[in-house]
């Protein structure tokens, strides 16, 4: 009996061109992807390695007109008010999530996921003049805690949209073997859910610190900048974003060098945090709470 | 330790072996006997029932078995005597639920817990904690603090959960490095750590390959000296192993309840019978 032959060889030759086209599109919208990527870190460093010098870590700007000085007071003005942000989104967008995933009806929570998607969604400036409305008009001054106010908000769905996803990874039975010892829901959202979720919850942090660190919008009328130290956290305050874009509209060759260095120590910063919080965090997981 | 919580007023007379006993329900001293005690159980998913007007009674220091075919409501009932319904939303109870004499609805759900734990159908150990935090979770979380306690409780917990001695070089090892069998027999343990009166199982071998399958078994036949068990099993020869009594649920019902024995040789009701000789289920 002779065999009847289902599959023609066109149809063969057809389909591996089909597929071969398939692999090729894929190949080229991932290279599309990482092309720009790299080359703004090549850039980046390319430009910006040149101003990283010593001086540019320890000292503050130069009067106009001089050429050398540094970010110094940048450089910690964007660890205080991103820090200061952090102090208050992190816990705040993390407590949010936990009511969402663990306490809240199935309503309730979808309104509040709501919520926090359009907040996900509004442009960055204006939360910078919200703040600007809420705080610096009432304070009379511009502030390095209406730069924290203003970024927090910025940071506070990153946090609880990263984490929320995460909790709702931790499987239900994990809950419930935690229940069924007679722990009180609360202890177990804490110690066994939020542990299960540690890592996770932490690159939903970075994420969060990450875009707070380079948001610049926000700040321009909030913490202003300033050529100086700052004087308290109720004053003026320089920050990375806000100095490198005053930097580079400036008409200064030097001033230019300093925003390529500037950028580039952005980049770095969050690059080492997040290593360094990713040590930690491998570190501790195992070892018990003694 | 090991000895059960006997309620203190049981007589030599009580204490006979089950065998002399009559089946009635009615003698004055019955619940001394009955370490749990169902009455009318119902319990509602949406408004619809899972299980209807189950009324049982679990023998201390013996091992009940429930079977069924799926979805007869064997582990909804289960889950009714710790309370862990009342995590979803949806889910309603009505009828009463004794625990030695007094309705678990009018205590605290924790302490119910702890003194009807649970052993669950996947081994579950909480993830990113080791060996040993898994163990003395139920006592560190409700409060237990001093290292000693812990660690002695832990060792014995896992002696009992006969685990001990594939562990005890590496407590401090990540529980989820444990093998399958090895992780149910940790929940076991760390279910016995705060030392309940009830172990509640859930289908405890069903994901466990034969072998891991007769530890737990020799296990379930060992915890019953000091605990009273109920194991919810969809294997009918597991049920004939380990169980002392055997209740029979199909769709929600509570078909059957008996003395193993009678259940698989003489079984009185002719569903239990089909179910049993695989006619059906």
């Amino acid at each position: 009996m002779e065999r009847r032959l289902i599959f023609s060889r066109s149809t063969d030759v057809r389909r591996r061109i089909t597929s071969i086209i398939t692999l090729a599109m894929v190949a080229l919208a991932t290279a599309i992807v990482l092309v720009p990527l790299i080359a703004v870190v090549w850039y980046t460093v390319g430009e910006g390695i040149a101003g990283l010098t010593w001086e540019f870590f320890t000292h503050l700007p130069t009067p106009v007109g001089e050429s050398g000085g540094g970010m110094a007071n940048a450089i910690v003005g964007s660890g205080i008010v991103v820090g200061l942000a952090s102090v208050v989104a992190v816990p705040v967008g993390i407590a949010a999530a936990i009511f969402i995933t663990e306490y809240a009806s199935a309503r309730l929570a979808s309104a509040i996921r709501f919520v926090t998607e359009i907040m996900l969604g509004l442009p960055s400036i204006l939360l910078g003049i919200f703040t600007y409305a809420v705080l610096v008009k009432p304070m009379g001054r511009f502030s390095a805690y209406a730069g924290a106010l203003a970024l927090s908000i910025v940071m506070l769905p990153i946090v609880i949209k990263t984490t929320e996803e995460i909790l709702r990874l931790v499987p239900q039975h994990i809950r419930e073997a935690g229940l069924a010892l007679g722990i009180p829901q609360w202890v177990v959202v804490l110690r066994i859910v939020l542990r299960a979720a540690v890592r996770g919850i932490l690159t939903g942090v970075l994420l969060s610190v990450a875009r707070a660190a380079g948001e610049t919008a926000p700040l321009l009328f909030t913490a202003l900048n300033n050529r100086f130290w700052h004087s308290g956290l109720d004053q003026p305050i320089a920050t990375l974003p806000v100095q490198i874009f005053t930097y580079a509209v400036a008409p200064y060759d030097d001033w230019h060098r300093q925003a390529w260095a500037g950028a580039l120590v952005l980049i770095a910063l969050v690059l080492v945090l997040s290593i360094v919080l990713r040590l930690v965090v491998s570190r501790t997981q195992l070892d018990s709470e003694q | 330790m090991d000895a059960p919580r006997q309620p203190t007023n049981v007589t030599e007379h009580h204490r006979s072996p089950i065998e002399h006993e009559t089946t009635s329900h009615s003698t004055d001293h019955a619940d001394e006997r009955y370490r749990i005690v169902t009455e009318q159980l119902s319990v509602y998913f949406d408004g619809k029932p899972a299980i209807r007007d189950v009324s049982m009674v679990i023998r201390t220091n013996k091992v009940t078995a429930i079977i069924g075919p799926s979805g007869c409501g064997k582990s909804t009932f289960l889950r009714a005597l710790n309370r862990l319904h009342e995590i979803q939303p949806n889910a309603r109870v009505s009828g009463r639920i004794l625990l030695d004499g007094e309705d678990i609805m009018s205590m605290d759900a924790t302490l119910v817990r702890r003194r009807i734990g649970m052993v669950f159908q996947k081994p579950n150990p909480f993830p990113a904690m080791s060996i040993f935090d898994n163990v003395v979770a139920g006592l560190r979380f409700n409060g237990v603090r001093k290292r000693s306690v812990l660690a002695e409780i832990a060792e014995e917990a896992l002696r009992r959960a006969a685990l001990w001695d594939e562990v005890k070089d590496r407590l401090r090892a990540p529980a989820t490095s444990l093998s399958g069998g090895q992780q149910q027999r940790l929940c076991i343990a760390r279910a016995l750590a705060i030392e309940p009166e009830v172990l509640l199982m859930d289908e405890p071998t069903s994901a466990l390959d034969p072998i891991a399958t007769a530890k737990i078994e020799e296990l379930i036949y060992e915890l019953k000296r000091s605990y009273t068990i109920v194991v919810v099993t969809h294997n009918m020869q597991q049920a004939a192993r380990v169980s002392d009594y055997t209740a029979f649920m199909y769709l929600g019902e509570l078909v059957e309840f008996d003395k193993t024995r009678n259940i698989f040789t003489n079984p009185s009701k002719r569903q239990t019978e089909e179910y049993i000789t695989g006619r059906f289920g």
